[in-house]
């Protein structure tokens, strides 16, 4: 994709290949600081994404792409860029058998769907095409046909990745969604 | 909003009673106590609400500080947003530590918009010291609220506050409301008991728990240190304390926790506070019939000597396992392992000796008050004499940013935080992490030794 491509817009179904990754890809690798660090610009971040993979991982996948990962994907830093990065680079969703604390709360308030499904270990080949729902919160593997449920979250918190993430919420609703009117 | 004197003394009455019921409570974590005291439900309520592991919970928040690499990101959400009135400015902290000083025009130019933001909403800013060290040597209390948007705010923990990183844009948020969601974590308590042997420190103990556990052994989990007796707690001084709740974020925990006792007390009678706001007089302790996720037992005089890597944190090895990887650079600083005490020891070791001829040796403190101890107690001039370069307080060499970054192929041993993938510079560079006695006996070495021959 090129950069001047809007991000993928979040919508509550989306389908993409998938990239299989292991276990413990952390924030380093997602995108390093000496980069994430240099730009306030969430295009520019998008051309680290994966970096520590492959510097060219942005260049190789396509608009609506889904990364499957292992245990603890976004472990270490709390850098937000991380799940912006993946975004804006076209990636549509991360599903992981399990994420970091912070990556999670990040690619929620950033509006990047992160499905926690343990059972997904060895179901997904590398380009598999995977279909998500996010008002469901499923995701399926159109090669094999099995439909996996992602792990619930807080009602506001899937309010507020159905609207695109944070900043994107409070400016329709002038409100934070975990403020109970 | 304006408040009649009389109003708010009542308020702080019922403030006070509140929290006092809390922490005389047996039953509760250190959490739970801690987010009970700042649920918003309690004060909007006025009635006692107690959270309980697993509940999720509207928090007030003390403190909420943003760095030089996720400030950027929150001022932008908070544009975007349009916000542009700060709920509480006191409260805000933005530091200027990760590249301090400005390494290039790009970092200089974020550097100034950090600097406009502060201008503009009169919040509180630092710069040239880490956040975490600034924040444990003049901000933090027992009992506190501090959330930032930095992993490693889990260090303040030593202190006993509840402390945790999350992401610019809710820091944003939390700048704008003094507010965030929080979810009570559950807690698993980590029992201390022996005395250390010669050259094994507090970050020997972290590693070995995080190998044993693993890079998610806590994730989403609240750890609790507690001491079997008064003899194991005593070798366990605020800067070793700081360390083990800093590098408890690398098994993934939400917060890491000292209960408030004679060494905190202590430390922040010697180090007096300087915001008014943040001043607490609590102490907290754990109730005793709290109920624990799980309980881990760890004998201090069982460890060795830990170095880990590269690329993971818990592959960790002892010492015997790796001596003889040649190295290209030893790192001495970050805020897990660049305080007063570790510069101590290396400089201990390194007095009188010289950084082998084909190394490097980086020494970088967490803080300008620890540079300035490092002056006072003759250590600059060890380092310098030995042939190690000794830097401004900043992180630098720990991400790879400035002051000590890898080359392609190049190997490292660091007493900083991690040791991810091109963590400190080129993807194919290698980081070993260990304490820093252990990084002092690999400069003279020239490769990774035993500290213990230098002690
Ligand atoms: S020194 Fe390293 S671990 Fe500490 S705050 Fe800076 S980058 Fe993070």
């Amino acid at each position: 994709m090129t950069m001047n491509d809007q991000p993928t817009i979040i919508t509550s179904i989306s389908k993409g290949r998938a990239w299989v990754f292991g276990d413990n890809i952390n924030t380093d690798i997602i995108i390093p600081f000496r980069f994430k660090s240099r730009t306030n610009d969430p295009y520019e971040m998008a051309k680290y994404a994966m970096y520590g993979f492959d510097p060219d991982f942005h260049k190789k996948i396509s608009k609506g792409d889904i990364v499957i990962a292992g245990r603890n994907f976004g472990g270490g830093s709390s850098r937000e860029q991380a799940p912006v990065a993946l975004k804006y680079a076209g990636i549509s969703a991360v599903i992981a058998e399990s994420f970091a604390r912070i990556f999670y709360r990040n690619a929620f308030t950033i509006g990047l769907p992160a499905l926690e499904i343990p059972e997904i270990k060895g179901k997904v080949n590398q380009g598999d095409e995977i279909k998500i729902d996010i008002t469901k919160f499923t995701a399926e593997n159109i090669r094999t046909k099995e439909t996996f449920h992602a792990r619930k979250v807080p009602e506001f918190m899937r309010q507020m990745l159905l609207e695109g993430g944070l900043v994107e919420y409070y400016k329709k609703y002038k409100q934070f969604p975990w403020i109970q009117s | 909003m304006q408040t009649t004197s009389s109003s708010l003394q009542q308020q702080e009455k019922q403030d006070v009673s509140h929290s006092k019921n809390i922490l005389d409570n047996k039953s509760l974590t250190f959490a739970e106590k801690v987010i009970s005291i700042k649920n918003v439900e309690t004060r909007n309520k006025k009635s006692q609400i107690i959270s309980m592991a697993g509940d999720i919970v509207i928090v007030d928040v003390d403190l909420a500080m943003a760095q030089d690499s996720t400030g950027p990101l929150a001022i932008r959400s908070l544009n975007e947003m349009g916000i542009d009135k700060l709920h509480d400015p006191s409260k805000a902290l933005l530091v200027i530590d990760h590249t301090f000083p400005a390494a290039d025009e790009k970092v200089a130019n974020l550097h100034a918009l950090i600097r406009d933001f502060v201008s503009k909403h009169n919040c509180m800013k630092i710069e040239g010291s880490i956040s975490h060290q600034h924040i444990l040597e003049y901000l933090a209390t027992p009992g506190m609220m501090i959330l930032g948007a930095d992993s490693h705010t889990c260090q303040a923990g030593c202190v006993s506050a509840f402390a945790t990183g999350i992401g610019s844009t809710e820091i944003a948020a939390v700048w704008a409301t003094g507010q965030l969601w929080l979810r009570v974590p559950e807690t698993i308590k980590i029992n201390l008991s022996g005395t250390f042997n010669k050259g094994v420190f507090a970050r020997d103990l972290i590693l070995d728990y995080i190998g044993k556990v693993g890079e998610d052994g806590a994730n989403y989990k609240a750890l609790e240190w507690k001491f079997s007796n008064d003899y194991v707690k005593r070798q366990f001084s605020m800067d070793s304390r700081a360390c083990i709740s800093n590098a408890s974020m690398e098994c993934g925990a939400k917060i890491s926790v000292f209960p408030t006792d004679e060494i905190t007390t202590k430390y922040l009678d010697e180090n007096p506070r300087i915001n008014n706001n943040m001043e607490g007089k609590i102490e907290i302790q754990p109730g005793n019939s709290a109920k624990y996720k799980d309980e881990f037992e760890i004998e201090c005089d069982k460890i060795e000597p830990q170095v880990s890597g590269p690329d993971n944190i818990d592959k960790v090895h002892s010492i015997g396992e790796l001596a003889n990887v040649e190295i290209d650079q030893a790192f001495i600083g970050s805020s897990t392992n660049g305080r007063i005490e570790d510069l101590e020891i290396a400089a201990h070791m390194l007095k009188g000796r010289k950084v082998h001829k084909n190394t490097r040796c980086v020494v970088t403190p967490a803080s300008v008050k620890v540079y300035e101890d490092a002056i006072r107690r003759g250590y600059v001039e060890i380092y310098l004499e030995a042939g190690a370069v000794f830097t401004n307080a900043t992180c630098g060499a720990c991400v790879g940013t400035h002051l000590g970054a890898l080359g392609e192929n190049e190997i490292c041993i660091s007493s900083s935080s991690r040791n991810f993938v091109g963590r400190m510079g080129a993807l194919s560079s290698k980081v070993y992490l260990a304490s820093p006695a252990t990084v002092a006996a690999s400069a003279i070495e020239g490769k990774i030794a035993d500290p213990r021959r230098y002690l």
